[in-house]
């Protein structure tokens, strides 16, 4: 109607609808380059994603392979069992040097029989194709079983680190021709002996479960002690954090009168969530070491020092999920009688439920992939012996899985870089599964008003 | 309720565990990077042959380990400091205050320090003076001292390859920083009489001299690597004219990568170590708490196993990682065997 009364002769101000002028263009041109902007910054990250995993995984996935030796062996009394009566005491005093000199004869034997040209290569370096750990292996295996004595059985061990990385790829002939560990002898007759059967490239367990080997047998290294050293830690952080973390939330967010006191908790919380891990390391020496006497390089100390670190977060997202319970639940329970203490836990807190554990799993996460506490409480540390179980084990001395990959970074090896990666892969296998974790307990469980 | 329940009674399984924590049954040892390998070589081979749990080797700096082994006599404390440089008399006082009063030194051999550059590059024979001239921050030139002008090794030596100067050098928290300055920097100072120049430009004060020996150019030439070597080589592999100071050791387990440069016409090896020629080397030392020796099991039988001939001797494991023997080991064996504590620093 209006539009019957408008004046004909009055033109449109500028422009019409149907043809763009200046100014939406100019705001439909800011749009796209923000969605550009937005678009390249999405690229960049999976980019730098995709370099960071595939590097890893490159470098990585060999380390869950290995070569093995496999050869017959005769167990030779004079070398095991020198007095020859079988006397588990005696028997212990033959150290791996000795076991060496039994693996040396064994190994020039196999090849021999298997008809395999050796010519400019001596005994020892025909023993050298095997791992150092494989005396050890030899020995215990003796030890456990003395009945073996003077019989033959067929002995698998690791290859050496070089020859494992020459049928990986890492270990060339032109490099082994300047490397002065290895020669082009030793891998041409490696690789006679994989023809022959002798030698193959396996699946190794050991990876995952044994423990942490010196610099010169990088190929012995496993990841057995750091696994179970962060799982004691995660175990104390759950233990400990979740229950303290959710009482304090509860109490501040139900129950505590708002006054100047809550307030200053409340800010001091979440300063606390954003104070440096290191700093928890430094207190954790101070405290649970220096005052309270718990020893060093303990999984009890790295689970308090995380405890302290994860509860700040766990704190606020159960704050968090709390206050997001309409009040309309607490009014009802309340109206049928119930105390407030059944109306938070019969009604508020289950609900609440889905978001504190996303909350609790999330910060546990990042206590998974903490280090710098841990290298003030001499958690980096080389830690071969197991932990005991729980608790007592809580005690004994243990790694973590991102100490590991520290360490390994840090040694000359050339065999322990994909070990490093290796041990990465694991912890982000963790991480994943923890971050799934959280992900599918929000899904299932998360109510929205 | 239950929730309540649930976090008391975890409390208190802590707070009993806390009381069933067993005595301390393993060894344990903390320091110096460069020991760490052949500590974890002995550790490792020591917790295969004998009945004791394999000893616990954290790392962390000489100077680190030195200051937890005097922070107290107690099983919360380490038994085995690992150092590559001597202990001082600060430490000594620490561990005094604290009631650490015998301490026990064991040098279990030498390790060499070699200057080593990409593989493909070309051969270098270096001379202490040859990294003064390239690397200080004051050089004589016409009997001037003027800032560093060099900008190629060729201009430092003209026997050396026109390459530029980019030389990685440990960085100052590290004991072969120590070595480096003392017996390269400062020989090469000496040797190429720019000593004498900065003792007379300074009235003759000699330790005034010796600190303008050891101030080293900050245009990028001189790169400080506070990691460790394995940094080193990776930037070496990405800055191929660089030239990288290496433990001994480390060189020999990646002689496919790098090119070891001689010093004073020796070419560094365990042999040439030992017999005192080449010019770059220092003692290793462990320090063991006394007090510790009849508490912790297997500490005596451990330090004993270390300094073995079998291990620590020339045809050992240690040697054939890059450890150069110590020709009195007899003499340290006989001292650990009968636990003599160090007497005062001589200097």
């Amino acid at each position: 109607m209006t539009d019957a009364t408008a004046p004909e002769s009055q033109a449109p101000r500028a422009g019409t609808l149907f043809a763009p002028d200046n100014r939406p263009r100019r705001r439909n041109a800011a749009e796209r380059r923000f969605r550009a902007y937005g678009l390249t910054a999405v690229g960049l990250s999976i980019l730098a994603l995709v370099v960071l995993l595939s590097s890893v995984i490159g470098n990585g996935a060999g380390a869950f392979r290995q070569t093995f030796v496999e050869i017959p062996l005769t167990l030779d009394a004079r070398i095991v069992d020198p007095k020859g009566n079988r006397n588990i005491d005696e028997m212990k005093k033959v150290t791996t040097i000795g076991y060496g000199r039994q693996l040396e004869a064994s190994m020039v034997a196999a090849v021999a029989a298997a008809g395999l040209k050796t010519e400019g290569i001596s005994d020892k370096d025909i023993a050298g194709l095997l791992s150092k750990e494989a005396a050890a292996t030899l020995r215990n295996r003796v030890l456990a079983n003395p009945a073996l004595v003077g019989e033959t059985i067929t002995f698998r061990a690791l290859a050496n680190g070089r020859v494992d990385g020459f049928f990986k790829g890492r270990v060339t002939m032109e490099s082994a021709e300047l490397d002065s560990n290895v020669t082009p002898e030793q891998l041409g007759l490696a690789q006679r002996m994989r023809e022959a059967g002798l030698i193959t490239l396996a699946f190794n367990p050991d990876f995952l479960l044994g423990s942490d080997a010196s610099e010169v047998r990088p190929e012995a290294a496993g990841l057995g002690v750091a696994i179970l050293g962060s799982a004691y830690m995660m175990i104390i952080v759950l233990v400990l954090a979740l229950p303290i973390g959710v009482a304090a939330s509860i109490y501040l967010e139900e129950f505590a009168p708002k006054n100047r006191w809550t307030d200053l908790i409340e800010v001091n919380i979440a300063n606390l969530a954003a104070v440096p891990s290191i700093v928890f390391g430094i207190l954790g020496l101070a405290i649970f070491i220096n005052m309270m006497g718990l020893p060093q390089s303990a999984p009890i100390v790295g689970g308090l020092i995380l405890t302290l670190m994860t509860l700040p977060t766990i704190i606020i997202a159960t704050r968090v999920s709390l206050a997001a319970v309409p009040p309309s639940i607490r009014d009802a329970a309340l109206g049928v009688g119930a105390s407030r203490m059944q109306a938070v836990f019969h009604h508020v807190l289950p609900l609440a439920l889905p978001g504190i554990l996303t909350g609790t799993i999330i910060g546990m996460a990042r206590a998974l992939g903490e280090t710098a506490p841990l290298l003030l409480i001499g958690m980096v540390a080389f830690v071969r012996e197991y932990p005991a179980a729980p608790p007592e084990g809580f005690f004994d001395p243990a790694s973590a899985l991102p100490v590991q990959v520290y360490n390994f970074t840090q040694r000359a090896d050339p065999a322990f870089v994909e070990r490093a990666s290796g041990a990465i892969i694991v912890l982000l296998a963790f991480l994943i599964c923890m971050n799934a974790a959280a992900i599918i307990l929000r899904r299932r469980f998360e109510r929205r008003w | 309720m239950s929730l309540l329940k649930l976090t008391v009674s975890s409390l208190a399984v802590v707070a009993a565990s806390a009381g069933i924590a067993a005595a301390r049954d393993n060894i344990q040892s903390a320091g110096s990077s460069t020991v760490l390998p052949y500590a974890t070589i002995v550790a490792e081979a020591f917790g295969e042959n004998f009945d004791f749990p394999t000893p616990v080797v954290e790392s962390g700096g000489s100077g680190a380990g030195r200051k937890k082994l005097c922070e107290g006599v107690g099983e919360n404390t380490i038994d085995i400091a690992n150092s590559s440089s001597r202990i001082k008399q600060s430490d000594i006082d620490l561990c005094a205050q604290n009631g650490v009063n015998e301490i026990m030194e064991v040098r279990i051999g030498y390790d060499g320090i070699v200057f080593a550059s990409d593989i493909q590059g070309p051969d270098f024979a270096f001379t202490p003076a040859d990294w003064f001239k390239a690397l200080a921050a004051q050089v004589v030139v016409d009997g001037k001292l003027v800032a560093n002008p060099n900008k190629s090794w060729k201009d430092v030596n003209g026997d050396l390859s026109d390459q530029p100067i980019l030389a990685f050098i440990p960085g100052t928290k590290h004991g072969t920083r120590e070595v480096f300055d003392e017996k390269v920097i400062l020989a090469g100072c000496e040797e190429s009489g720019a000593m004498e120049a900065f003792a007379a430009a300074n009235g003759g004060d000699e330790d005034k001299a010796e600190e303008l020996c050891m101030t080293l150019r900050t245009d990028g030439a001189s790169v400080d690597i506070d990691g460790d070597y394995t940094e080193t080589l990776s930037r070496i592999s990405a800055n191929k004219d660089a030239i990288g100071v290496f433990g001994l050791s480390f060189y020999q387990n990646n002689t496919d990568k790098l090119k070891v440069a001689t010093m004073s016409g020796v070419t560094p090896s365990v042999e040439t170590i030992a017999a005192g020629d080449y010019p770059v080397s220092r003692p290793l030392y462990f320090y063991v708490k006394n007090a510790h020796l009849d508490v912790i099991p297997g500490l005596q039988e451990y330090i004993e196993f270390f300094v073995s001939d079998e291990m620590a001797g020339p045809d050992g494991p240690l040697a054939a990682y890059g450890l150069v023997s110590d020709p009195e080991l007899a003499k340290t064996q006989e001292m650990v065997a009968n636990r003599e504590p160090m007497g005062p620093l001589s200097n």
